[in-house]
């Protein structure tokens, strides 16, 4: 048998499939982090709760309501984009004139409030979802047995970065949205709505939170922990890759997926803290992070 | 005239001696305090939580709400899972709040601490949460009981019930601290001590989210059996993905170490049926464990399980203890809680050894399929009771230097 670093190659093409498929969801979620800090500067501590609202929403749908996974895949991010939208009118935009820090303070307290609230009601152990029927089962590729839903998500994930990345550099909209941020006086001088446009773009970036968690429902329990467990995570990926850089999270969160797939081979101990390792690393080399432009 | 002297001068004088002693008969402080010390925000928080400080208080004012005439008081707390912060906290209580006695105390690390920080302080603990047999082992107290369960009355019951049905080879996916180590360590003897072996095991820090990546580990093992040494909601995690990547379909067993009621609810039976586990307590076993369930439900909306029982009846036996050492002194208490039998809807017929292990029945549980259960948190099937002698170490041999 082909051996890789001393592990069997079968072995290894397996954990680098799932580093892929864990990536998916750093990517996922990095991209509307990104999003949101490109162009409001927020440091949006909140979209780990997004995330999970993401799933509760989709799990209530299915209890209350009936409503599959499928159309909770679509409906759910409208909802909690329509939740994050309201919360950046109402509050979120009061605090633009002052210090980011604010911003990031109010999320955090957001996030703890979003998610000691669902702990209440739900308790820790989490909820139920299946996978839906048409994904169900899996496939032997020979090195490992892949899930056809983990499939799934790493190719629906990969359709939504490139979708939310054409969307903003490539479009009339995204064109609107990258000038308001650079100049907002300028652009609102030429009849263009900013406040609206920041408006949408959290509510975007929220949604794609809980597409994130749509996503990952069948996979891992609803839980309202599940977001605290991931969100430290992929702020990490966003630092890495450069804050702002929309490319640069999507790219990173696929890379740190894999990275950290690899040390669960070589060192599991290591494997919660291997992206943090890469982090520091990067930030002493290339401060402004891999893809990120200096300032 | 003699005789009524000694009638006159002694009897007063007995009296008084008598009431002398009376008196001493009281709390040291008006009040006796009891701290429930736990996990209630993190992947813990359903395994005991804030429902572990709800069955406290209702021991309490089922005792009716007074020991030796002064009131009793229940306080609690959230330890997050970390012995540095449960440690302070403890230590504020004991210094600062007069608390006599810390139970619950889930996580074995924070148990242990929490444990050895108590001897110093010669307060009482009472274990309800932790798993590890180092509470009553190499790490016992004169201070320190453990109540409901542990590592190896779970290596017993859910590790002996596979090797039965022919499992007697595991991969082992172990929670990377204490009661991890000491779960798979127990499980591993058990397996061995048996005929079987272990052919790999690999450590994941404490709530992870993914498992795919062990569980790939575990199924190319090529091992008939994959051993949780974990517990709350990493093991429903655990459980959920390996469904998901057809290991049962594979033909490999998942043995559950440690899992409870409030696990299987969250995992629900489609996914957790047919799975073997160990508790100490089951809500819906007779007429005495269902009364308590009941007015349990009543207060939480949800049923007990084996650590909420468990810190009833441990809330329950220390205040028979103050009482009858009559006084909250640890020394005495301690003596007493030794000495006397538990005999309660959790405990039939228990007995604490020297090591300070409650010694009690464990019930070996397969969960039901959806449509054999006939209510809501209608969950098990009970395969078998293991008698704690079996399920339990001999208290000479767990490692204790106390006992001789």
């Amino acid at each position: 048998m082909t051996m890789i670093f001393g592990i069997p190659l079968q072995a290894f093409l397996g954990q680098l499939l799932i580093g892929l498929i864990n990536g998916s969801f750093y990517a996922l979620l990095s991209l509307g982090l990104a999003v949101i800090f490109g162009l409001l500067r927020v440091i949006n501590f909140a979209h780990g709760a997004q995330y999970m609202l993401g799933a509760f929403v989709a799990m209530l749908m299915l209890q209350y309501f009936g409503i599959n996974y499928w159309f909770a895949l679509v409906l759910a991010p409208l909802v909690v984009g329509l939740f994050g939208a309201i919360t950046e009118r109402f509050l979120l935009s009061r605090l633009y004139k002052l210090d980011h820090l604010y911003g990031l303070l109010f999320t955090f307290g957001l996030a703890l409030t979003i998610e000691g609230t669902f702990r209440y009601l739900y308790g820790s152990s989490g909820q139920p979802y299946s996978v839906p029927t048409q994904l169900a089962g899996g496939t032997n590729l020979g090195f490992m047995f892949l899930p056809i839903y983990r499939g799934w998500v790493v190719v629906v994930s990969l359709v939504a970065c490139i979708g939310t990345w054409l969307l903003i550099e490539k479009t009339k909209l995204g064109a609107y949205l990258r000038a308001a941020t650079e100049n907002p006086i300028l652009v609102q001088a030429f009849g263009v709505n900013v406040p609206v446009l920041l408006t949408l773009t959290y509510g975007l970036g929220a949604g794609l939170a809980a597409f994130a968690g749509v996503l990952a429902a069948p996979i891992y329990q609803v839980s309202p922990l599940m977001g605290s467990n991931i969100i430290i995570v992929v702020f990490a990926v966003v630092v890495v890759g450069g804050m702002g850089s929309i490319m640069g999270a999507i790219l990173t969160g696929y890379m740190l997926g894999i990275a950290e797939g690899l040390t669960k081979v070589f060192y599991p101990e290591a494997s919660s803290i291997v992206i943090f390792v890469i982090m520091a690393i990067v930030l002493l080399l290339r401060p402004a992070g891999l893809f990120g432009r200096d300032v | 005239m003699r005789k009524t002297f000694v009638a006159s001068v002694v009897t007063p004088l007995a009296v008084l001696l008598a009431s002398s002693t009376a008196f001493s008969q009281t709390a040291s402080d008006g009040k006796v305090r009891i701290g429930i010390l736990n996990d209630q925000s993190g992947v813990y928080s359903d395994f005991g939580g804030k429902s572990s400080v709800e069955a406290a208080k209702m021991a309490v004012e089922d005792f009716g709400g007074k020991v030796l005439d002064v009131p009793i008081e229940v306080i609690d707390a959230d330890h997050q899972n970390k012995p540095d912060i449960a440690s302070n906290i403890a230590r504020q209580w004991y210094d600062t709040q007069q608390v006599d006695t810390i139970m619950d105390l889930t996580t074995s690390s924070v148990g242990l601490a929490v444990q050895a920080l108590s001897k110093d302080k010669k307060k009482i603990t009472i274990n309800t949460g932790a798993a590890t047999t180092d509470l009553t082992g190499k790490s016992c107290t004169p201070y320190g009981f453990h109540w409901a369960y542990d590592t190896h009355a779970l290596a017993v019951g859910t590790g002996g019930a596979m090797v039965k049905q022919g499992g007697d080879s595991w991969f082992f996916l172990t929670a990377d601290y204490a009661f991890g180590y000491s779960l798979e360590q127990q499980t591993s003897d058990y397996v061995k001590a048996n005929g079987g072996t272990v052919v790999g095991s690999v450590r994941h820090p404490l709530s992870s989210q993914d498992f795919s990546s062990f569980l790939l580990q575990a199924q190319s093992s090529g091992a008939k059996v994959i051993g949780l040494a974990n517990a709350g909601l990493d093991t429903a995690n655990s459980i959920k993905q390996a469904a998901e990547f057809g290991i049962v379909q594979g033909g490999q067993k998942l043995a559950a170490l440690l899992f409870t009621l409030a696990e299987v609810h969250g995992l629900g039976l489609e996914a957790a049926q047919g799975l073997t586990l160990t508790e100490g307590y089951y809500w819906n076993l007779d007429d005495k464990s269902r009364e308590f369930a009941k007015k349990f439900f009543a207060r939480t909306n949800k049923m007990p399980n084996m650590v909420h029982a468990g810190t009833y009846s441990a809330v329950t036996q220390y205040l028979k203890a103050v009482q009858k050492a009559g006084t909250d002194e640890s020394d005495a208490v301690s003596k007493a809680l030794h000495e006397m039998p538990v005999d309660d809807f959790f405990a039939r017929g228990g007995t604490v050894g020297a090591n300070g292990r409650m010694i009690h029945d464990m019930y070996l549980l397969q969960v039901k399929k959806p449509d054999e259960s006939k209510e809501p948190w209608d969950y098990y099937n009970v395969l078998a009771t293991i008698p704690g002698k079996e399920a339990y170490l001999d208290p000479a041999k767990a490692g204790c230097e106390l006992v001789k």
